[in-house]
Parts: structure tokens; sequence; C-alpha cells
């Protein structure tokens, strides 16, 4: 941050209000390139814009989101899990198996394996080991198991996951309800509560939590097992709109949930997260990767370049303006 | 209004015995999940070779091509609900997975929206399966070989992926082929992957403990590596029987120039994406009686006709073949019992 010079108090309060509406901004973004997307689809294909169409467009990003929200923890104890999208894929082979055929040994499999994810945050902790490795190597492992509970494609969800994802509420399509519950439910947990703030602060500042006498293990340990139970919610919600599952369905999402937790405002390092616009963010991906795309008539030829050309077109435009603030 | 569609329709229907409806009016997407290898490639060309004059000649609206960033079902699955809205009247798709897509396969259907898989195919039922008869392509491998080896002897069998149903199917076919013509013996089996070098390496490995070989059944892809490591081994070249890649031709050619060397070449033409446009505009044509399974016929090259098609394929390619609405109408015609 720049010294605020301090002969002037004018001079200071202009420095500190351009400050909060570079904050502002920052703040909005996520829900500016929200409304620039959506504005895009709207364009170029009107039809899409209607309850049928937002049902249609948005309902895959709800795993989506519920996978950023995952690996948004993870990022706000400084950590980043390149585990989640294969977790996700191993959550959806369960559940399209166990969870349906004899659903308590499924429930025991993945409360089982959010342990796991809470016991790898007290392993990073005590050992302190370099989390992109351990999750590296869980990736693998995580992937193995779901091949091996589904060598071949296929599997049913069960019928209520199957009815819920296929909900109709009257008016508001379900993918923009769940995704309202979603980041209200997080951002009240993480954001306006006081051990939300020690979850964040063991990011942004863990010598001065540690010497207040917060136990960093337990903080490691609680945000390792959030993102396990996002995950899991995640992959149970993706097998309720695939109907069936893949061994490989998740893989895809690790880098769409990094991606989705910055372009939502969140920052690598320093415990600075945002639950709302992490599910914007991950709204905006999934409609700026698939439908944007889509409507856009490229040559096929170039379709997957566009894919990437859009992304960093969005996140660059988050870029420029954090940099203003400093 | 429907009852009106419906009068209309049969009005056409016996105004004009064949063309039932008008499809010029109709859109047509493809969905693909991957472009990344030469097989892909060709699939793709041959597809956009075939639809665009479609589309110059009116028979549908247009035919675009969607291909997905990477190799994963949601993505597809995503590009799937976004060609509903778009208001496509079919969707022709190469599936990243059998059962993984039926989700959106099923809201496509439930939004009347005709859905054919190829190659990739998917389980959903409401969908067509357009799936290439591997099953007679292993059987005749044996039956062509028993043409040039009526005296029967020794084959040396190379399998495809393992755990996939290509490979799976194929090799019931040849085993069908085997137990009709008894006087041939499968000695030895390797896997090659449908790929030259694996199929070289794995062959080089067997031949020192085997019989003499008359023959080589295989899979496609696997036949110049096979000829390669018969050569390396110093043993007598065999009846190998080939897989339509450009190499094999070559080699296939060569040999018969020197000596007049005979064998037999099928494989699954990528231009099978054309067949299953076709099949589409049938369906949208307004005919009912198409099969949701329909078996199709592969591509197959005799001693006659493979130079006739060597210069069509490209270095590193293999042969490819667009399909007419003629050869639609045919395959649909096979498939109705």
């Amino acid at each position: 941050m720049t010294a605020v010079p301090a002969e002037t108090g004018l001079k200071a309060s202009s420095e500190r209000g351009r400050l909060a509406r570079a904050r502002l901004l920052r703040g909005l973004l996520p829900a500016l390139s929200l409304v620039l997307v959506l504005l895009a689809i709207a364009w170029l294909n009107p039809r899409a814009i209607s309850y049928f169409g937002f049902s249609l467009m948005l309902n895959l990003a709800i795993p989506i989101a519920l996978a950023t929200i995952a690996q948004m923890f993870v990022i706000a104890g400084n950590e980043l899990d390149l585990s989640i999208g294969t977790f996700v894929g191993f959550v959806g082979c369960v559940t399209a198996t166990w969870l349906k055929d004899a659903p308590l040994v499924g429930v025991l499999i993945l409360l089982g394996s959010i342990c796991v994810y809470a016991l790898l945050g007290a392993l990073i902790y005590l050992r302190n080991l370099p989390s992109i490795v351990v999750t590296l190597g869980m990736s693998f492992v995580w992937q193995g198991l779901a091949i091996l509970i589904l060598p071949k494609p296929g599997g049913k969800a069960p019928d209520w996951l199957l009815s819920l994802m296929a909900f109709k509420p009257p008016f508001i399509p379900f993918p923009i309800i769940a995704a309202l519950l979603i980041a209200a439910v997080v951002h009240f947990g993480l954001m306006r509560t006081s051990y939300g703030v020690i979850l964040r602060g063991s990011g942004g500042n863990a010598a001065a939590l540690s010497r207040a006498g917060w136990s960093l293990l337990k903080t490691k340990v609680m945000l390792f097992a959030l993102a396990g139970l996002f995950g899991v919610l995640s992959g149970m919600a993706l097998i309720g709109i695939t109907t069936s599952a893949d061994a490989n369905i998740g893989n895809g999402y690790t880098l769409l949930a990094i991606a989705g937790v910055i372009l939502g405002g969140g920052e690598f390092v320093g415990g600075r997260i945002s639950p709302i616009g992490a599910v914007i963010g991950a709204l905006t991906l999934a409609l700026a990767a698939s439908p944007l795309l889509t409507f856009m008539h490229i040559p096929p030829d170039w379709q997957v370049a566009a894919n990437g050309a859009i992304l960093i077109i969005v996140l660059a435009a988050r870029v420029l303006i954090s940099r203003r603030e400093r | 209004m429907k009852k009106i569609l419906v009068l209309s329709a049969l009005a056409a229907m016996l105004a004009s015995g064949d063309a039932l409806a008008d499809t010029s009016d109709k859109k047509i997407a493809f969905s693909n999940n991957y472009a990344g290898n030469s097989w892909r490639q060709a699939m793709l060309n041959s597809y956009a070779i075939v639809t665009k004059k479609a589309v110059a000649d009116g028979v549908v609206a247009a035919a675009d091509i969607f291909t997905t960033a990477d190799k994963e079902v949601p993505t597809q699955a995503a590009q799937v609900q976004n060609l509903i809205l778009q208001g496509y009247d079919a969707i022709v798709i190469n599936a990243a997975s059998p059962d993984a897509l039926n989700g959106a396969i099923k809201q496509a259907c439930d939004a009347g929206i005709v859905v054919v898989s190829f190659d990739g195919i998917v389980t959903e039922p409401c969908a067509y399966r357009v799936v290439v008869d591997f099953k007679d392509m292993g059987r005749q491998e044996v039956e062509q070989m028993a043409k040039f080896h009526p005296e029967g002897g020794n084959l040396l069998e190379i399998r495809g992926l393992a755990g996939t149903s290509i490979d799976g199917t194929i090799h019931a076919g040849i085993l069908e082929g085997v137990a009709a013509h008894p006087k041939f013996k499968i000695v030895g089996s390797v896997t090659g992957d449908w790929d030259q070098t694996t199929a070289q390496k794995a062959v080089a490995t067997i031949l020192p403990s085997l019989p003499e070989i008359v023959g080589v059944v295989d899979q496609g892809g696997d036949g110049y590596g096979a000829a390669q490591a018969f050569a390396a081994a110093g043993k007598p070249r065999p009846t190998i029987i080939m897989g339509n890649r450009q190499d094999e031709l070559q080699w296939w050619k060569e040999q018969k120039d020197k000596d007049g060397y005979q064998t037999w070449s099928a494989s699954i033409a990528p231009g099978v994406s054309s067949l299953a446009f076709w099949v589409a505009q049938q369906v949208l044509d307004g005919r009912t009686d198409v099969p949701h399974d329909l078996l199709v016929p592969y591509l197959a090259f005799t001693q006659d006709t493979f130079e006739a098609e060597l210069p069509n394929i490209p270095k590193g390619g293999v042969a490819s073949h667009e399909y007419t609405q003629e050869d639609a109408i045919a395959a649909i015609k096979a498939n109705i019992k």
C-alpha cells in the first residue's frame, strides 16, 4: 500500500476516497464481468435469456460453483488444492454406485473422504509440506479410486438426487436459487461469524493468530474439511445433472475452480477471498467458456483457442482494476 | 397447430413417395469432443465437405460444427445444452462418454431435438446410434484369408486397445470366422494398440516362438508394423490384413508390384460422421421407421480397388469415404427388420 501523505488531511482523505472507490470497484468487478457476459449472450442469442435458457445454461455451473467454494477454503489458508477435480470425479463415481445401491455405505465413504481431506490439512500443517505437492499426489489417488469403483462409464444417480437437481421452482430457475443459497450460506459463515474471521486470519497473518492463542492446526484442518465437504456436494450435484458417472468426469474442475476464485476477487495469498465473488466467478466462467463460445459461431478450427482467449480477457479485466488499488 | 402439422406431413407423404417433409429450414449441429488426432481430423473434414454441399443445395438450412476445448464430459454436456438453446433441430454427436452425457441428451430429446450419435455413441434410448459392424469385419478377415489360403494354416492375431468395446467386437468376429474355417488356427496373439510401433515391437517379441505363420489377422493401424517385424526377423512374409492406413496400402502396393502379393484391407471410415448427418436428415425428413440402432458397413478395399484409393489418402492418414443421402437410405433400409 502507498504511504498516506501526512501533511494535509485533505489529501489523505482524498487518498482514502480513491482507495475506497478502487475497493468498491474490485468488489463489483466479478458482478460486472458476469453482467457483461450475460449481455453478450443476450445479444447473440436472445432466446437464451429465459427461464428455460437459464436453467439449461447455468445448471452445470452449480457443481463448478461448489468446487470453486471448496478451492476457496483451501486458498483462504494460503494453500492450493490440485486434487479437487479428480476428487469431484471420485465422489461422482461413489454417488452413481454406492450411494444408490447401498446408501449407508455410500454416506460412510463420502464422510470418510471428507475426513481424508481434514487429515491432509493436518499433514500439510504438521510436516510443513507444500500443499501443491501433496494434493497433486492425492489427485492420482482419487483418480485411481474412481477408476476402481467405475472401470467403465455407467452407474446411475439416486432418484432423490435426480429429482432435486431437476427441481423447477416457479419464476426463478433452480440454478439461480442454488447459486444465491450457496453464496449466502458461505458468506455468512466465513465473513460474518467470528470463527470465519479466524479462518481467514490463518491465511492473512498466521503468526499473529498463533500468538493470540489460536490453534493453526485446527484452522488448517477445518479449512480442508470444508473443502472436502464442498467437493462432495459438487460431485453429487454434478451426477444429479448428468444422471450417470464417468471416472474422468471432474478432471477439468481443478483449474476452473482456481480461476473461479481468482476471477471472483480472491488472491492466492493473504486470506483475501470473497465467497459471493467466487460463486459469481464460477458462473461467469461457466457462461463464458461454453454458451458464449457456442453462440458466437466461431469456425471449428479456432474454437479451442477462442475458449482460452475468452478466459484470458475476462481475467485480464480483473487484473487491470486490482492494479489501480495499489 | 400440431394437427395441422401432422396433416400437412401426411399430405406431403401422399404427394411424394420418397421425400416426406421438407428439411430445407432445419438446422443440424455437430457436437464433437476431441479433434486431436488424424482420424478425428479426417472425420471433421468429411463432415464439413458433405454438409457444406448439403447447405449449398438447400437440403438443410445450417450444419455447424462445435468442438469442445477439452475432452471433459461436463464441457460437452454444457455444449449440448447450449445447442438446445440455439434452436437446432438435430444434434449429431461424437460423445465423450457413453453414459455420462445421458442427462443432457435426454434434455435435448425432450426439447424435440433429434440426436444421432456415432463412433463415441450414447446409451440414452431416445438417441440414434450409428455403429460400425466390427464383428462382421473380424469375420470377413478370416473369410478373405480362406480365399488366399484354401489349405488353411497358422494365424497370428494382433489385438487393439485392451478394454475397449471395438477390440472385443473385432476379436469375437475373428473367433467366429475361425470357427467357420477350422483349417485355420490362431497360434499367437499380441496387443498392438492400433499403432504401428507398438504392433511391430509386440510381433517381433513373439515371432521366434511361433511356428510358420500363413496369415496375420488384425484391427487396422498395425499391419505395416507387423510387416516390418516379419522382414526384420527374416521370416517369410505372411498374408497380412491391412487397415486402410496410407503406409499400409503403400507397402501393399510395393509388394504387389514386386511379386503380385495379395491381401485385403478394412477399417472404419472417419466419414461415418457424414452418414450420421444424413441419418439425422432422414429423421428430420419425417421418417418414423428409422431404427435407433443402425449397424453400418465398414470400408473395405480389395486387390483391385486399393490402388485407386491410395493417392487420395494423405501421408500418415487413413482412407475415408463421404457418404451420400442414398447411402444413408440404404443403411436404414438394411437395418429395418
